[in-house]
């Protein structure tokens, strides 16, 4: 899957530098779409059978497939635990965010 | 060739719309713009006009269409009127701040309550904060014509503004006159394709319409208001350009009539200039120098060719189909403010007429002229007089 990367957010030193109206070339990201996550899917890899049902169903793409079995990308998992809900082998466990982890 | 037909100020929107060739038109009927959208409809049934017609089911969802169409890169048509264009009010202010170079023209319209199909200017200048630039036409000739530079000031790449034309309804829309029709081959040699570097492309893609801080917010809002003040140039340039090309030129943001040496100017916007473009010609006959100044653009404002009207000892008056209630008209509240920066210091009146579409007649602006010739006499007066209001304004 292609990703964007963070870039760095450049601020605007004159009105030139800014787009002529909000309008961007798409896929510029600035910082990780992930931040306001409270559970965090952990996966047990032992338990894993790598059926792939929790990568089919994540809305958000962020699982990704490493050998036989798959991974999260914990900048663009939103923690809604649909994942740990599909996964019949009972492998992902969510667990709760630090608090203040953001700040 | 041109050639002339004999034309309503709908039909003649028709035509410049035509000529201008859109790629996509979407508009909901509403009297009195209707014959506008039945004669586009026409020419893309026929097929004299290739674009594609939008059905919608409200003026909201027409602009919002607009919006779309143009965010690809087509160039794009829309009329509405009154109720129409205050139901598209937040479409209006989405288009400007997106910057689509979208081109309306609108019926000036009664709003209700009381419902009334008739005109006066209270739909457009209600929203005149909207981001768009608001251009008055005076006659089915003009409004033809506005269209065509319309295009190409909307898309100038230093403007990317939409732009609204006004039409009295009735007064203008539904009379007939003359038109000149010019020739399609000189039209497109004036109004090249539209080209925008802000649109969706597969090969580019962007992200369009996103959300801003309050970091960045503000810097995109002072980017409209300059590009609106950039108009300004933009649209003298045009109009000479049109002017060379096509034999008419209208002015710019005012076209001005014997105001060089008048005692007073009456300052106004839409049709009824011709009627008291009349009456300064009468009543220079009788030897009282009266001039008139009509408003083509009232966003971007004409602050400096306002300004010019100041002298000493002339009286200006200010006559507009509008109202803010508990106030002035808003016509009034940017000349004025125009004028008091330049130091005008003799009087400025506001003459509110024809509001729910009553006449505004010969005599009526005849007694506005007399008004303003006495003004000078009689400092300490409200100068905000409506006219011929039919009932006496006070007293039970
Ligand atoms: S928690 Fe939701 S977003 Fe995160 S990996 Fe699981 S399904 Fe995807
Ligand atoms: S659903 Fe469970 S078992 Fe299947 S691949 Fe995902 S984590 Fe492994």
């Amino acid at each position: 899957m292609i990703k964007p990367k963070i870039q760095r957010y450049k601020q605007p030193r004159t009105i030139s530098e800014y787009p002529v109206g909000p309008s961007f070339q798409a896929g510029h990201l600035v910082f990780t779409n992930s931040n306001y996550r409270t559970f965090k899917p952990i996966i047990d890899i032992t338990l894993c059978v790598g059926c792939l049902a929790c990568y089919a169903t994540c809305p958000d793409g962020a699982l990704f497939r490493r050998g036989k079995k798959v991974s999260i990308d914990y900048d663009f998992c939103k923690g809604c635990g649909i994942c740990a809900s599909e996964c019949k082998a009972k492998a992902i466990a969510m667990k709760k965010e630090e608090p203040g982890r953001n700040e | 060739m041109s050639k002339k037909l004999f034309l309503s100020g709908n039909e003649a929107i028709a035509f410049g719309a035509k000529l201008s060739r859109p790629h996509v038109i979407a508009a909901y009927p509403i009297t009195p713009q209707t014959v506008v959208v039945e004669k586009l409809a026409e020419m893309v049934s026929s097929g004299s006009l290739n674009a594609h017609y939008l059905h919608v089911e409200s003026e909201h969802s027409a602009l919002s269409a607009m919006m779309g169409a143009s965010a690809i890169g087509a160039r794009t048509f829309t009329a509405t009127s009154s109720q129409g264009l205050v139901y598209m009010a937040e479409c209006l202010h989405y288009a400007s701040g997106g910057r689509f170079p979208i081109v309306m023209m609108n019926a000036n319209r009664s709003l209700a309550l009381p419902w009334s199909i008739y005109g006066d200017q209270r739909d457009s200048l209600s929203l005149l904060d909207s981001g768009w630039i608001q251009v008055y036409a005076e006659d089915a000739q003009e409004s033809l014509d506005l269209v065509i530079q319309a295009y190409r000031i909307a898309e100038d790449i230093r403007v990317l503004t939409p732009v609204m034309i006004n039409l009295d309804g009735f007064a203008l829309t539904h009379t007939y006159e003359p038109v000149i029709i010019p020739d399609q081959e000189e039209v497109d040699a004036f109004l090249p394709p539209y080209a925008n570097p802000n649109i969706m492309d597969l090969q580019h893609p962007r992200n369009l319409g996103f959300s801003s801080t309050p970091k960045d917010n503000m810097e995109f809002k002072y980017q409209q208001h300059a590009a609106v003040l950039c108009a300004k140039d933009v649209i003298s340039d045009v109009d000479a350009a049109y002017g060379k090309r096509f034999g008419r030129r209208y002015g710019g943001l005012v076209s001005n009539y014997r105001t060089e040496d008048a005692e007073c100017v009456l300052v106004t916007l839409g049709s009824v200039a011709g009627t008291v473009r009349a009456v300064v010609d009468e009543m220079r006959k009788e030897g009282k120098a009266a001039g008139l100044c009509r408003l083509r653009y009232m966003r971007p404002f004409p602050e400096a060719e306002i300004a010019a009207l100041s002298a000493t000892n002339r009286a200006i008056g200010v006559l507009e189909k509008d109202i803010s209630f508990g106030y002035e008209g808003a016509v009034y509240t940017n000349v004025n403010s125009a004028l008091l920066k330049a130091g005008h210091a003799s009087p400025v009146l506001n003459f509110i007429g024809g509001l729910g579409g009553r006449s505004i007649t010969r005599e009526d602006i005849r007694s506005i002229f007399e008004d303003l010739l006495a003004a000078e006499r009689q400092r300490a007066i409200d100068p905000v007089r409506f006219v011929n209001l039919g009932v006496a304004a006070h007293g039970r």
